[in-house]
């Protein structure tokens, strides 16, 4: 377990390096939410999900869908580090003719559905967790959702029905960093009481920390376990996390670094990694 | 003469074609009674998920399903499948080429008494500008028919709009080709091109016409996406005079398809019969048609001015 539990911190780790050197190159993107994300998708592509980057039509793949879509560098750099394409592609992000889109796009091998606008993903992921009941079978869905996104009126709907057809093969995670781009969640539009409210339209609840990697498998463990209804992981987590001056900083919403910040962040994820290999 | 529902035809088709096909799978949203997808759910309750009055997660949720290999047919009436859900369709359906059949009832003017807020006369610009999707408005039962089991056989997204009301078979209706026009007669005088419930009026138009001594050429443009350029084109050269008759805002739908072509093609002056940017009101539906002009009495004086 401990070795795991490194393993997938040093895959954070590489993810968020290869996020910050992406965004640096593209001159744009969204950092925070991508950092914010990362060990839930790091969790996902390194250990949870049944996938095989060889064949990514695998018709017996878990599904991974981003509904928050403008987080897709951390879910690219989990990909190319799987093998899904060549590192190398990641340094075209939002490029003309690149595979890699600004936002999510089938072209790219690993991403299922297109996102972007947000608020349909999990009506997107819904509609998945139904075709694999249709066909009995027991690959699941995931999806990622933003908390300035659950503001969308659709999300909603989408929970209102994958309780009503009892998806238990449905796996909603909520990256809650507090932050969307005009400010503080609390303060542009209150989320809370969110746990209450996920419950109250029929959803089983965990709630964990975004960064912790034991909690977060804790949680995707105990979805499993769960019947007849959908499950929602509340993870809390913080925008920006792992470079000391984009963390809590609503400009990186949707500002890529310039190359000075870029040298100082790989620094710090450097240290970060160094630390990690001297705790074992 | 015989009168049919589109939407009984269309129910009836889905069936059909649900017993040769497992992986087709129908989405409603509270209106399947309506629509006819409740024939569908009668016989395969398995493969029917109602959405409740939610047409937005009900779009994106059949983008989903397709993504796993479903066929899925979405439907609920035309104001809300294109005007409520026009980003689920344009941004999940469409962007990701899904293979969703959106097969709208209750389209056009002729809903009748329920009033502007349920006449969807603007659906047709909604979904044109989007690329990918194919949208057909059938001229009867049959073409209804035709275009369902088109749509079932081509992959990617559709959109069927079909009306509340009953609607004449066609008079010498042709075969259905996609993306194809076909015409009926080939008077020189002047070309009417129509489609959906005002082929039918174009045909009393040309009756009356013809006892005028005018001689005209119908165009049935059952295919807005794609557009069979090439036949208005021919249409235009072969005749003296064009006019575009759509149960529409005469902005975005067959009239401006025709302008389109023919402004960069062959420029000739083409007349419109239409709504023109007005919102509906409650009535019958043969009240409607008269109060906004749509009958074949309009098409008749439009043509008379433009020959005059």
């Amino acid at each position: 377990m401990k070795k795991k539990l490194k393993h997938l911190r040093s895959k954070s780790t590489e993810i968020r390096k290869l996020i910050i050197k992406m965004l640096t190159r593209a001159k744009s993107g969204h950092p925070g939410g991508s950092l914010s994300s990362t060990d839930i998708i790091s969790c996902l592509y390194f250990e949870v999900m049944r996938h095989d980057p060889k064949n990514p039509k695998w018709p017996k793949r878990d599904r991974f869908h981003l509904s928050k879509g403008h987080c897709c560098p951390a879910v690219y750099a989990a990909l190319a580090l799987n093998g899904y394409f060549p590192e190398k592609e990641l340094w075209t992000l939002r490029k003309l003719g690149s595979v890699l889109q600004g936002h999510p796009d089938p072209i790219t091998p690993g991403i299922e559905v297109a996102s972007g606008s947000l608020g349909q993903g999990l009506s997107v992921a819904l509609g998945m967790a139904l075709a694999a009941k249709l066909d009995k079978e027991d690959w699941r869905t995931y999806c990622l959702m933003g908390d300035g996104e659950i503001q969308e009126g659709n999300i909603w709907e989408a929970a209102m029905a994958a309780a009503h057809f009892k998806l238990d093969n449905l796996c909603g995670i909520l990256d809650y960093n507090h932050f969307q781009i005009d400010g503080r969640v609390e303060e542009i539009m209150n989320l809370e009481p969110v746990v209450n409210k996920w419950e109250s339209f029929g959803w089983h609840t965990i709630q964990c920390d975004g960064h912790n990697i034991e909690e977060l498998l804790e949680s995707f463990s105990e979805a499993k376990t769960i019947k007849q209804k959908p499950t929602i992981i509340i993870t809390q987590t913080v925008k920006g996390k792992g470079v000391s001056f984009m963390e809590h900083v609503v400009d990186f919403h949707g500002r890529a670094p310039t190359e000075k910040e870029e040298k100082i962040a790989l620094g710090e994820l450097q240290d970060i990694e160094k630390n990690e290999e001297d705790i074992q | 003469m015989e009168s049919l529902y589109a939407r009984d035809v269309y129910g009836k088709t889905l069936v059909e074609l649900g017993r040769k096909d497992k992986t087709i799978v129908v989405l409603d949203a509270d209106l399947s009674g309506s629509t006819r997808t409740s024939f569908f759910r009668k016989e395969f309750p398995d493969r029917f998920f109602n959405f409740g009055v939610a047409e937005q997660n009900m779009v994106a949720a059949a983008a989903g399903l397709s993504s796993c290999g479903k066929i899925v047919f979405v439907s609920t009436f035309a104001m809300f499948a294109t005007a409520r859900a026009l980003d689920q369709v344009r941004n999940t359906v469409c962007l990701n080429n899904a293979n969703v059949k959106i097969v709208a009832t209750h389209g056009g003017l002729t809903v009748g008494e329920d009033g502007a807020s349920h006449q969807a006369i603007e659906d047709i610009n909604f979904l044109r500008a989007i690329p990918n999707i194919k949208i057909i408005v059938p001229a009867d039962a049959h073409e209804t028919k035709d275009a369902v089991i088109a749509a079932y056989k081509t992959p990617g997204p559709f959109y069927l709009r079909l009306g509340r009301s009953k609607i004449p078979t066609l008079e010498n209706r042709k075969n259905f080709v996609l993306g194809k026009g076909y015409l009926l007669g080939g008077g020189a005088d002047v070309a009417i091109v129509a489609c959906g419930i005002m082929v039918q009026e174009a045909q009393e138009a040309a009756k009356i016409l013809k006892r005028d001594g005018i001689n005209s050429t119908i165009v049935n443009m059952h295919s807005l996406k794609p557009f069979d350029e090439e036949l208005i084109v021919d249409v235009a050269k072969n005749c003296k005079t064009m006019i575009v008759c759509e149960e529409h805002q005469v902005t975005g739908g067959l009239y401006s398809a025709v302008c389109e072509v023919l402004a960069h093609t062959y420029p000739v002056k083409v007349e419109r019969v239409g709504i023109e940017d007005k919102f509906g009101q409650s009535g019958s539906p043969k009240e409607l048609m008269e109060f906004y002009g749509l009958t074949a009495n309009f098409i008749v004086e439009k043509a008379k001015q433009l020959l005059r």
